[in-house]
C-alpha cells in the first residue's frame, strides 16, 4: 500500500512537472524533493512498482532527492543539504555495491572557466560529506558541468537557485 | 597620408614606428615594403627586415634560416611585394605584379599626374577617436580582368567584384575606414589599374583609393594586385601581388585590406586571420557545442567536431596548425589537441582529475591549463607533446584562466583567492605571483594582448562587460556594456577584442562580437548558428 501511496504522489508529481514546463511559473518547487523522471513504463504492473531495489530508480525513490542546491559562489553543505545527503548515504550504505557520480553545476552569472571549477567544488563538497558520512571514497567520481547543463532556463534568482547545484547519480 | 592612432597612448599603443611610417605625402620610399610595417606577433624583428616573412614557403620550414636569398633579391628587384600565398610559391610566381599584358606599370614615383615637388598637400592625419566619428572615406572599385576566365571560384569577372566587397568590407569594420558605396563607384577599366582617374576620384570625395586586378593563370592559380594611391596627392603609396589558389581567393582580398591598413594607420594587420569557436545550437539546457573554425570576417565557417560532447574553449597554437580545448569525451572532461591537419585529437594530460582552460605558450612548447582537483583548482604547464604536468599555483582556492605575455616569461590569472575572481600576474614558473585588479567587482578571463602592452578581462559587476588595462593593473578601461559579455580574445595586432555575448533566460542565445581598443567600434561577427569561446589566430603567413 505505502508504495502504491509513492507511485501515485510520483505520478502526480510527473504531471505537476509537465505542467511546469509549459507554464513557467513564478515559484519553482523546494529544493528537497526534486522532480523525479518517469519511472519505467514496463514496471507498471510489477509489484515492486517497477523498480529494482538498489537501482537508479530506487535511489531517487528512497533518498529525500538527489540534488543538492548551494547560495551564490558558495559550495558549503547547509542544513537542507546535510538531510539530503544524510538520506542518500544512508540508502547507499545499504547497497555498498553501487558507485555513484556527483555532478557540480553552477548557475550562468560565473565565467566559463571558473564555473568549470566551481562545479568541481561543489560536486567535491557533497562528496566529502558522503564519505565522512562513511561512504567509500573509491565509490563516489565526481564530474563539473560548470554552466554548461542548466535544469532551469530563465535568468533570474528563481533559476539560478536551481541550478548551483550537486546532483547524485548512480552509475551501477 | 596615413591615419594617425592617438588618443590612446596613455594605454601604450601609439603608431608603431617603423620604416614605411612616412610623413611625406604620398612617396613611397625605393625599397620601403609594407611588410615594414607589420608587426609581427613575438617577433617584431622579423617584421622589421623585409617582405619574406611573408613568403610561406620560406616560413613554412619553421626553421630559423626563414629569410631566404631569393626572397631578398626579389625585395630588391623591385619596390613591391609579391606575396606568393600558393603552395607551389615558385619565383616566377612572386613577381606578377603588374603581369605581363597588363597596363604598362610606370614607377611609384612617375605616376602621371603626381602632384609636382613643392605643391605637395599637408598629409592626411586621423585619430582612432576621430577615425571613428569620421573615418577616411576610400574608394574601392571592383577590380577588373582582362579577359573573364571560369575559374573553380567562379569566373574572374565575379571574383573581382567580391574581391573589392571584401576589401571595403574589413577596413569598414576596423571602424577607421568609410569606403564609398559601392554604387558611388564606377567601374574601372583594365589598363586604369596602375593609371587611376585621379580627377573623378577626387570629385568623390574619396582621399584613398584602391584598385586591383585579378587573373587567372595557365597553372590554376590566381594572381590579385592591389594598389593603394592618394587621391588628393596623386600619387602611389604602395603596391602588392598575391597568387592563390582558387580555394584561398578570399585571402588574397583580406591581404590586400591588410596591405591598405597597415599603409595607412601604421598599425599590424590582422584581416587575414582565423577564428576557433564553439558552434552553438540546440534549447539552453541541452546546447549542442561544435567545434568550429572560420575567416575573421565570419566566412569559410566550418564544423571541426560532431557535437556529441560538450566542447569549448578552443585555442590556436601559434603554427595554427592545432588547436587545443577542452572536451566532455571521454570518462574525464579533459584537453586534447585537434590537428587541423589530420582531424586528429589526442588527450594532453593523463589524469583523472578534470583539466581546462588551456592555453599555449607563445612558442608553442608548453600548454598552460588548470586542473581541479578535490574543490580545488591550480594552474599546471605541460609539454604540448604530452608528460608530466608541471605545477605552477598551489594557493587554496581556484586559479585559472591562465595567459602567456607574448615574449613568453610572465602569466596572467585570475584567482579567488581573496574571496572573489581577482586578476594576478606571475613569473612563467609560478615565482613573484601579484594581484593587479583592485577595482569593484569581479574580474575573469585575462588574456595578454599580442603586442603586451595590455591585459583584456571580463569584469563582472552583476553584468558582465568585457574591459582592458594595463598589466601592472592601471589604465582600467571597460569596451563593452551588455548584459553578459564573456571571453574576450586578441586580433592579431592587438587592437581589436572578439567575445561571445550571451542573451538573458530562455530564449538566449550567445552570439560572436568584436570591439576595438576605443570601445566604439562594436560589431556582430556573422556565424551560421550561434558562437561562443571566440579565439583568434594569429596573422595567416
Amino acid at each position: 500500500m505505502a508504495r502504491l501511496t509513492t507511485t501515485l504522489l510520483m505520478a502526480t508529481a510527473l504531471v505537476a512537472t509537465a505542467a511546469c514546463s509549459k507554464k513557467r511559473p513564478d515559484v519553482l518547487p523546494p529544493a528537497p524533493g526534486g522532480a523525479p523522471e518517469a519511472p519505467p513504463s514496463t514496471g507498471a504492473t510489477d509489484p515492486n512498482g517497477g523498480i529494482t531495489p538498489g537501482s537508479a530508480a530506487d535511489f531517487k525513490r528512497s533518498a529525500q532527492s538527489d540534488t543538492v542546491l548551494f547560495g551564490l559562489d558558495m559550495y558549503d553543505i547547509d542544513g537542507t543539504a546535510r538531510g539530503i545527503l544524510d538520506s542518500q548515504a544512508a540508502w547507499l550504505t545499504r547497497y555498498p555495491n553501487v558507485r555513484i557520480t556527483v555532478e557540480g553545476h553552477a548557475d550562468e552569472r560565473g565565467t566559463r572557466e571558473y564555473n568549470l571549477a566551481l562545479g568541481d567544488r561543489r560536486a567535491n563538497a557533497a562528496k566529502n560529506y558522503l564519505v565522512a558520512r562513511g561512504i567509500a571514497p573509491g565509490r563516489i567520481t565526481t564530474i563539473s558541468y560548470g554552466k554548461e547543463r542548466p535544469v532551469a532556463l530563465g535568468s533570474d534568482e528563481e533559476s539560478w537557485a536551481q541550478n548551483r547545484r550537486a546532483v547524485t547519480v548512480v552509475v551501477g | 597620408m596615413r591615419i594617425r592612432l592617438c588618443g590612446t597612448s596613455a594605454l601604450g599603443f601609439g603608431p608603431v614606428t617603423s620604416s614605411s611610417a612616412v610623413t611625406s605625402p604620398g612617396v613611397v620610399p625605393e625599397g620601403s615594403t609594407p611588410a615594414d610595417a607589420g608587426v609581427q606577433l613575438g617577433d617584431v624583428s622579423r617584421g622589421s627586415r623585409g617582405p619574406s616573412h611573408l613568403d610561406p614557403g620560406v616560413r613554412r620550414g619553421g626553421s630559423e634560416g626563414r629569410l631566404s636569398s631569393r626572397a631578398a633579391a626579389r625585395a630588391s628587384l623591385t619596390a613591391l611585394l609579391a606575396s606568393a600565398l600558393t603552395l607551389l610559391a615558385t619565383p616566377a610566381a612572386a613577381q606578377l605584379v603588374p603581369p605581363a599584358g597588363t597596363p604598362a606599370a610606370p614607377a611609384p614615383a612617375q605616376q602621371p599626374g603626381a602632384a609636382p615637388a613643392g605643391q605637395t598637400p599637408p598629409p592626411l592625419e586621423v585619430d582612432v577617436t576621430g577615425g571613428i566619428s569620421a573615418p577616411m572615406p576610400i574608394a574601392i572599385p571592383p577590380m577588373p580582368t582582362q579577359s573573364v576566365v571560369q575559374t573553380p571560384a567562379g569566373p574572374t569577372d565575379r571574383l573581382g567584384r567580391q574581391l573589392s566587397e571584401i576589401v571595403a568590407n574589413d577596413l569598414r569594420n576596423s571602424g577607421l575606414f568609410n569606403p564609398l558605396a559601392s554604387g558611388a563607384t564606377r567601374a574601372i577599366a583594365f589598363p586604369e589599374v596602375t593609371a587611376p582617374a585621379y580627377d573623378y576620384w577626387g570629385g568623390s570625395g574619396a582621399q584613398a583609393l584602391v584598385q586591383g586586378y585579378i587573373r587567372a593563370n595557365g597553372d590554376g592559380t590566381l594572381t590579385v594586385g592591389c594598389y593603394l594611391y592618394d587621391v588628393s596627392a596623386r600619387t602611389e603609396l604602395t603596391r602588392q601581388g598575391f597568387v592563390v589558389p582558387p580555394s584561398d581567393w578570399r585571402r588574397a582580398a583580406h591581404k590586400c585590406a591588410d596591405m591598405v591598413y597597415t599603409r595607412l594607420t601604421g598599425e599590424g594587420a590582422y584581416f587575414d586571420s582565423r577564428v576557433v569557436y564553439v558552434s552553438e545550437t540546440g534549447p539552453k539546457a541541452n546546447r549542442i557545442k561544435r567545434l568550429a573554425i572560420m575567416d575573421q570576417d565570419g566566412a569559410n565557417s566550418r564544423f571541426l567536431t560532431a557535437g556529441s560532447s560538450i566542447v569549448l574553449t578552443p585555442r590556436f597554437a601559434p603554427n595554427q596548425q592545432s588547436i587545443v580545448y577542452m572536451s566532455y569525451v571521454g570518462r574525464t572532461p579533459a584537453i586534447y589537441i585537434y590537428e587541423l591537419g589530420s582531424g586528429r585529437q589526442r588527450l594532453v594530460v593523463q589524469n583523472v582529475a578534470t583539466t581546462f582552460a588551456p592555453r599555449f605558450s607563445p612558442d608553442g612548447r608548453y600548454i598552460l591549463f588548470s586542473m581541479a582537483q578535490a574543490g580545488n583548482t591550480d594552474l599546471y604547464r605541460v609539454s604540448a607533446a604530452g608528460g608530466t604536468p608541471q605545477r605552477l599555483t598551489n594557493a587554496p582556492g581556484i586559479d585559472t584562466g591562465g595567459s602567456y605575455s607574448p615574449d613568453g616569461s610572465r602569466i596572467v590569472f585570475e584567482s579567488d583567492r581573496s574571496g572573489g575572481q581577482q586578476i594576478y600576474v606571475m613569473n612563467a614558473d609560478g615565482s613573484n605571483q601579484q594581484r593587479i585588479s583592485f577595482g569593484g567587482g569581479r574580474y575573469a578571463t585575462p588574456v595578454w594582448s599580442p603586442r603586451g602592452d595590455l591585459i583584456a578581462f571580463t569584469k563582472i559587476q552583476g553584468a558582465f562587460r568585457i574591459g582592458i588595462m594595463s598589466p601592472s593593473g592601471s589604465g582600467e578601461k571597460l569596451l563593452t556594456n551588455s548584459w553578459q559579455d564573456e571571453g574576450p580574445s586578441w586580433s592579431p595586432n592587438g587592437r581589436v577584442l572578439m567575445f561571445f555575448r550571451q542573451g538573458r533566460g530562455n530564449a538566449g542565445k550567445a552570439d560572436l562580437w568584436s570591439v576595438d581598443l576605443t570601445g566604439v567600434n562594436e560589431r556582430r561577427v556573422p556565424t551560421p548558428l550561434d558562437g561562443s569561446d571566440p579565439a583568434w589566430g594569429p596573422l595567416r603567413p
